[in-house]
C-alpha cells in the first residue's frame, strides 16, 4: 500500500505568474511508451508554426529521445545537466530546430541519471526559459519518482497523454492525483484505432474520459505516418497533407486559447459490424 | 426501432461482450481499488462510523474488527468482519434527528443528485 503523497504546492498557480513570463507546460503520463515525446515534438512544432517562440526541454535524463524525433541528434553539444551544473551557457546548449527558426531544444543528458538533477536548479532554469520563450514544453520521463518531480517543478500547467489501454488510464489517474489541483491537467488521448473502437475491441474516447474526467484537448489516431515521421526525424506536424498534423495544429490552437473544436477520430459501429459480431460472437 | 438497434439488443442478449467492454469494467474495478489503497484515512474513518452504527444494536469487539476490500467477479466489495460480544435487548435509537424525518430526507437525496461514491454500495457480508 502506497502512502498518499502530498499534491504539489498550489502557490505556483498560473494566477501568480507575471504577464511577461511564458507558459511552462509539462507533458506527462506515468506510463512509458504512450507518446509523450512524440506529443512534445509535435506540439512544439505546431506552436512554433503559429509564430510563438518555443523551448522544448527533454527532462528524460539518461534516456534522451526528443532530439531524435526532431532530427537534431547530431547538433546537440551540451545538455540539460551541463546547464544546471553551470558547465555550459544556456545559449550554447539550446539547439535551434532545422525547420522552425523559433523552436529550440534543450536536450537531456544521456550518460547521466535522473537523481543527479538538482530540483531547485531545475525550477530556476525553467523560470529563466520562461523569461525568453512564450512556451516552455517539458517532456517528462515515465514513472513518478525524482525524474517526474524534476520535470514538474518548474511548470504551471500539465498535459497528460493517455492511450486507450487499462494500464495507461490507471497510470494517468495516479499522476493526476499526484499533480493535485495546481496544474489544471488537460488530456490528449493518443493512438486511438478507430476500426478497433468501432468493433468494440478498444476503449473509446468516451470510455477513457468517463473515468478520468479531464478537459479534453484532443484525440490523435494511431496512424502509420507517425512512425514514418519518427523514422525521418521530422515531426508530422510539419506536414500539410495529414489528418494527424491537422489534429496537432488544432490542439496547439486550443493551448493558445483559440476557440476551436477538439480534434476527434470518427468511429461508429456500422450495421455490418453488429451483424458480424452477432453471427460470429467473437471478441 | 431500426434493424441496427435490433442487432445491438440481440448482441447484448447473447452476452457477446467485447474486449473493449471487458477493459472498461476491469479499469473501473482497479481504479476503485487504487483509490481506496491511496486513502487509508478514509478507510479508518469508515471503520469508525461502521462500529458506531453497529454498536447501537449489539456490543462489538472493537479490537478484532476487520475490514477489507475484494474483487468478486464483476463487483468490488467491502467485507467487514465484526465480532459480536453481546446483543442489546433494547436497541438505542440513533442519536439526533428522529427516525422518520431522517428517512424522508435520505429519499429526497436519492431522488436528486446523490453524491458520487467511490465504493460499490451493493454487496457486503
Amino acid at each position: 500500500m502506497l502512502p498518499l503523497r502530498q499534491p504539489f504546492d498550489v502557490a505556483q498557480s498560473p494566477a501568480a505568474v507575471p504577464v511577461n513570463l511564458g507558459r511552462a507546460i509539462v507533458i506527462t503520463s506515468g506510463k512509458g511508451g504512450v507518446g509523450k515525446t512524440t506529443t512534445t515534438a509535435n506540439l512544439g512544432t505546431a506552436l512554433a508554426k503559429r509564430g510563438a517562440n518555443v523551448a522544448l526541454v527533454d527532462a528524460d535524463v539518461g534516456l534522451r529521445n526528443l532530439d531524435i524525433l526532431l532530427g537534431l541528434e547530431s547538433r546537440v553539444r551540451y545538455h540539460l545537466l551541463d546547464v544546471l551544473e553551470e558547465k555550459a551557457e544556456l545559449d550554447d546548449a539550446l539547439v535551434r530546430d532545422k525547420h522552425c527558426p523559433n523552436l529550440y531544444l534543450l536536450a537531456a543528458a544521456q550518460a547521466r541519471e535522473k537523481d543527479e538533477v538538482d530540483t531547485e536548479s531545475m525550477r530556476e532554469l525553467i523560470e529563466e526559459l520562461r523569461e525568453r520563450f512564450e512556451y516552455v514544453l517539458i517532456d517528462c520521463p515515465a514513472g513518478i519518482e525524482m525524474g517526474f518531480t524534476n520535470a514538474v517543478v518548474g511548470a504551471q500547467e500539465a498535459i497528460v497523454v493517455c492511450t486507450p489501454e487499462v494500464s495507461a488510464v490507471r497510470d494517468v489517474d495516479r499522476v493526476v492525483g499526484l499533480l493535485g489541483n495546481a496544474f489544471a491537467p488537460k488530456l490528449i488521448i493518443n493512438r486511438v484505432r478507430p476500426h478497433l473502437v468501432r468493433k468494440g475491441k478498444m476503449l473509446s474516447v468516451e470510455d477513457v474520459n468517463s473515468i478520468l474526467r479531464l478537459p479534453l484537448l484532443g484525440v490523435i489516431a494511431d496512424e502509420p505516418e507517425v512512425i514514418v515521421s519518427t523514422n525521418k526525424g521530422e515531426p508530422i506536424a510539419l506536414r500539410t497533407d495529414s489528418q494527424t498534423a491537422k489534429a496537432y495544429h488544432s490542439i496547439a490552437a486550443r493551448i493558445a486559447g483559440e476557440d476551436v473544436a477538439a480534434p476527434m477520430v470518427e468511429y461508429k459501429e456500422t450495421f455490418m459490424d453488429k451483424l458480424g459480431s452477432l453471427l460470429g460472437g467473437r471478441r | 426501432m431500426t434493424l441496427n438497434d435490433v442487432l445491438t439488443r440481440l448482441n447484448s442478449l447473447f452476452g457477446h461482450q467485447k474486449s473493449g467492454a471487458t477493459a472498461k469494467e476491469r479499469l473501473r474495478l482497479v481504479l476503485m481499488s487504487d483509490h481506496l489503497s491511496l486513502a487509508p484515512d478514509m478507510i479508518e474513518a469508515m471503520k469508525r462510523d461502521l462500529v458506531e452504527v453497529v454498536s447501537r444494536y449489539v456490543e462489538v469487539d472493537r479490537d478484532k474488527i476487520e475490514v477489507r476490500f475484494e474483487h468478486q467477479d464483476s463487483v468490488f466489495a467491502m467485507l467487514a468482519n465484526v465480532p459480536i460480544i453481546s446483543v442489546n435487548r433494547t436497541p438505542a435509537p440513533p442519536t439526533g434527528t428522529p427516525r422518520r424525518r431522517r428517512r424522508r430526507r435520505r429519499t429526497a437525496e436519492q431522488n436528486g443528485q446523490a453524491p458520487q461514491s467511490t465504493i460499490n454500495p451493493a454487496p457486503a457480508t
